[in-house]
């Protein structure tokens, strides 16, 4: 199994996101400098880590969604590689076109960064499957701009498809219809603000976020 | 030749940032504000010859987010 974990200027969940992939995966994972025209053969998954890349300068994720190696991200989700963007991540993803969207500041102005609820609204995606729909889960979030935004009818859209993976039990950053992680239409990219890398092993203060990697073996191998 | 761009929130999204300097406003004694919606101004240098079809694409591609934002081009003296 062989994993890519992007690296922008300002990334900083880089190393965690590697940690989890290969700890919980097992999966030979390469760190990808944005610089880089293409990406390593045969990827069973490519992740974008959290992060404050460019300085948030512009908008958050626009300068890393505009670099060289996300045209080869982009190529690689087309074909169906999975990826995964987490907080920073999902904001590039939303910013290359990837998902639909955008992520805005928070409602409340501040910085949210603690544990928060989730509930598990789709469990039959290639990154939900080993949790139970409905489920309840504990993830932390750290951002400025999570507030999840879209017109009515790319919500109405994306909630009748089944794209919304995870939303907020608890009022965290004002997002529309309190969605904190969405898929794409043919389901192989979520992005989403919580960070489940950083919920792996009760050191962490619970794993919750340990079965969306074990999920991701079951689906690739 | 200097070309600037207005990027500003689309109607009916949501501005924390304005509401924020809105009440900040408040605060420092001024009433009778209704309202602040808080944009970006990106000035650009050029040469003459670039096409206002080329600027318009740099503003749709990159300057702005269309999903959540407008933009409008002015040409600078």
């Amino acid at each position: 199994m062989r994993a890519a974990v992007i690296q922008f200027p300002g990334s900083n969940c880089d190393r965690d996101m590697a940690v989890a992939i290969r700890q919980i995966m097992g999966a030979e994972t390469s760190l990808v400098w944005h610089r880089e025209i293409s990406l390593p053969d045969n990827l069973d998954l490519i992740a974008i880590p959290g992060g404050f890349s460019y300085g948030d300068y512009l908008r958050s994720g626009a300068m890393a969604a505009r670099s060289p190696v996300m045209q080869a991200v982009v190529a690689a989700a087309h074909r169906g590689v999975p990826v995964l963007g987490v907080c920073n991540g999902f904001q590039i993803l939303t910013e290359a076109g990837l998902l639909p969207g955008a992520l805005m500041r928070n409602s409340g102005i501040r910085f949210v960064c603690r544990t928060v609820r989730l509930t598990v609204e789709n469990s039959q995606s290639i990154f939900t499957s080993q949790y139970d729909s409905g489920e309840s889960i504990a993830i932390p979030v750290a951002h400025h701009d999570g507030n999840y935004f879209a017109d009515a009818e790319t919500l109405d859209r994306i909630e009748g498809e089944g794209r919304i993976a995870f939303r907020y039990a608890e009022p965290v950053n004002g997002s529309s219809r309190d969605i904190a992680g969405i898929l794409n239409d043919s389901g192989n990219v979520l992005g989403m603000m919580p960070h489940p890398e950083r919920m792996i092993e009760d050191v962490h203060g619970g794993s919750d976020g340990r079965r969306l990697f074990e999920g991701l073996i079951r689906q690739i191998a | 030749m200097k070309t600037r761009v207005f990027v500003t929130l689309k109607n009916g999204v949501l501005d924390p940032q304005g509401k924020a300097i809105h009440h900040a406003i408040e605060s420092l004694g001024f009433s009778g504000v209704h309202d602040v919606r808080a944009g970006r101004l990106i000035e650009i240098e050029h040469e003459p010859g670039l096409s206002t079809s080329d600027l318009e694409t740099m503003c749709s591609k990159l300057l702005a987010n269309m999903v959540i934002e407008n933009f409008e081009i002015e040409q600078a003296a």
